[in-house]
């Protein structure tokens, strides 16, 4: 039995199907889901998600951060922002890798979660420019 | 009475008036579909945030530790006003009720001694509140260059509130926006963003089910902390879109009057034309025969 994975961002629902398996970008490194998963709310970063079916990957997306919700029949993915890995752009990607840089050098270092803030952007702009890249 | 001239003139301005207001109600009336669907697509995100929030409050909610954004600093007397209007008018009553609601929310919190504050989103409550409450406005923010409101646009708003709400600033935040009930219904509503109103005590009376069980990656307290500003942003993106929705419904049905009303006085006015003209012509008769039979 397939497990219905959902991907919403704040605009709209993005996708709504059941797959084998879905590959998210947890904060603390990916994670597979699997049919009949234990019940989790997790924290996502930058990265992108698999979706397996039939033994191969046949959609992948590119998402800036977010929050899964995991039950046993289903996944939903609140995005921040969410884009098919094919449409991400390199440029685009390059800009805002530079920007978060740059955000992370003006960022004051005694202010810690700023600091995470301005890394977490980093790493979210990281993600992208590898997702454009494997496309 | 009125000259021939002056009425021709007159029907003529509200004829194109009516032209102008009838041009409006279906623009105002295509923007809504639009706004409408824009609503409608932002529905899903809200719903499943809820979810999780509740999950995730239920637990949090009895720790002495947990969030502001959740519990709110335990006082009350600094109350901050986030009054969510359209940047144009000529859309009927929808500006001055929201108006009206948020000087009714001023006037009482103040009756009952609080410190108001005001953030304004949208040029007309801005126009509106500035009037009496001048001092009070410590923000203002307005999207009347955009299409339509996208998310990041209220991400800026919401990290304001955010870090006002991390420096002590205030100690409630509500929301005063239009609430979208149907395309010629739109009511001004009051919504608590800060501390979060809790879901109708389920957990008294379901004491966690299996499918309450959840577990955390990372902890609940980092997710909260990041789930929390994400679902103010939300709110008050939910409040934009309806207010921008309702705005387009208020025009259409403000201008839908408008065209009718436009309509009933150029019958008014023609009428009037035709029985001067009329009487016109009949005394230029008159004085035609009576100057005839003086001769």
């Amino acid at each position: 039995m397939p497990t219905l994975l959902e991907i919403v961002s704040p605009d709209r629902l993005l996708l709504s199907q059941p797959v084998d398996m879905a590959v998210i970008p947890a904060a603390e490194g990916e994670m597979g889901v699997l049919p009949g998963h234990a019940p989790m709310i997790v924290l996502l970063q930058g990265g992108t998600i698999a979706l397996h079916e039939g033994g191969r990957v046949t959609q992948r997306l590119y998402i800036s951060g977010g929050f899964a919700e995991v039950t046993p029949e289903r996944c939903t993915v609140l995005a921040d922002e969410a884009v098919a890995v094919a449409e991400v752009s390199r440029s685009a990607a390059e800009a805002r890798l530079a920007e978060a840089n740059a955000a992370y050098a003006a960022a004051d270092k005694a202010d810690i979660p700023a600091l995470d803030a301005a890394m977490q952007r980093q790493q979210a702009a990281r993600a992208m420019v590898a997702a454009a890249e494997a496309a | 009475m009125a000259s021939l001239k002056a009425l021709r003139a007159r029907i003529n301005s509200v004829k194109s008036t009516r032209k102008i207001t009838s041009a409006m109600k279906m623009v105002a009336a295509s923007k809504l579909k639009r706004a409408q669907t824009q609503a409608e697509a932002a529905r899903p995100y809200a719903e499943r945030m809820q979810r999780m929030l509740a999950a995730l409050a239920v637990s949090a909610a009895g720790s002495p530790n947990a969030p502001r954004m959740l519990i709110g600093t335990g006082r009350d007397q600094v109350q901050l006003l986030v009054v969510v209007t359209a940047d144009r008018g000529l859309a009927g009553g929808f500006n001055t009720n929201v108006g009206r609601a948020a000087r009714a929310a001023i006037l009482r919190l103040e009756g009952e001694g609080k410190t108001v504050r005001v953030i304004t989103v949208g040029r007309k409550g801005r126009d509106y509140l500035r009037r009496e409450y001048a001092d009070r406005l410590i923000g203002e923010y307005s999207f009347a260059g955009k299409k339509r409101v996208e998310f990041s646009d209220v991400d800026e708003v919401a990290a304001r509130i955010t870090a006002m709400l991390a420096a002590g600033e205030f100690d409630v935040c509500t929301i005063v926006y239009n609430r979208f009930v149907s395309v010629i219904s739109q009511v001004p509503t009051e919504a608590r963003l800060v501390p979060l109103p809790m879901p109708e005590a389920a957990p008294a009376e379901k004491p966690a089910g299996p499918q309450a069980q959840y577990e955390f990656e990372p902890d609940e307290e980092a997710i909260l902390a990041a789930l929390l500003p994400r679902n103010m942003a939300i709110q008050l993106f939910r409040a934009l879109i309806e207010s921008a929705a309702g705005e387009q419904g208020a025009r259409m049905s403000a201008m839908d009057n408008a065209t009718r009303n436009a309509g009933d006085m150029i019958n008014r006015l023609t009428l009037n034309y035709n029985r001067t003209r009329q009487a016109n012509i009949t005394r230029e008769l008159i004085e035609i025969i009576s100057g005839a039979e003086a001769l």
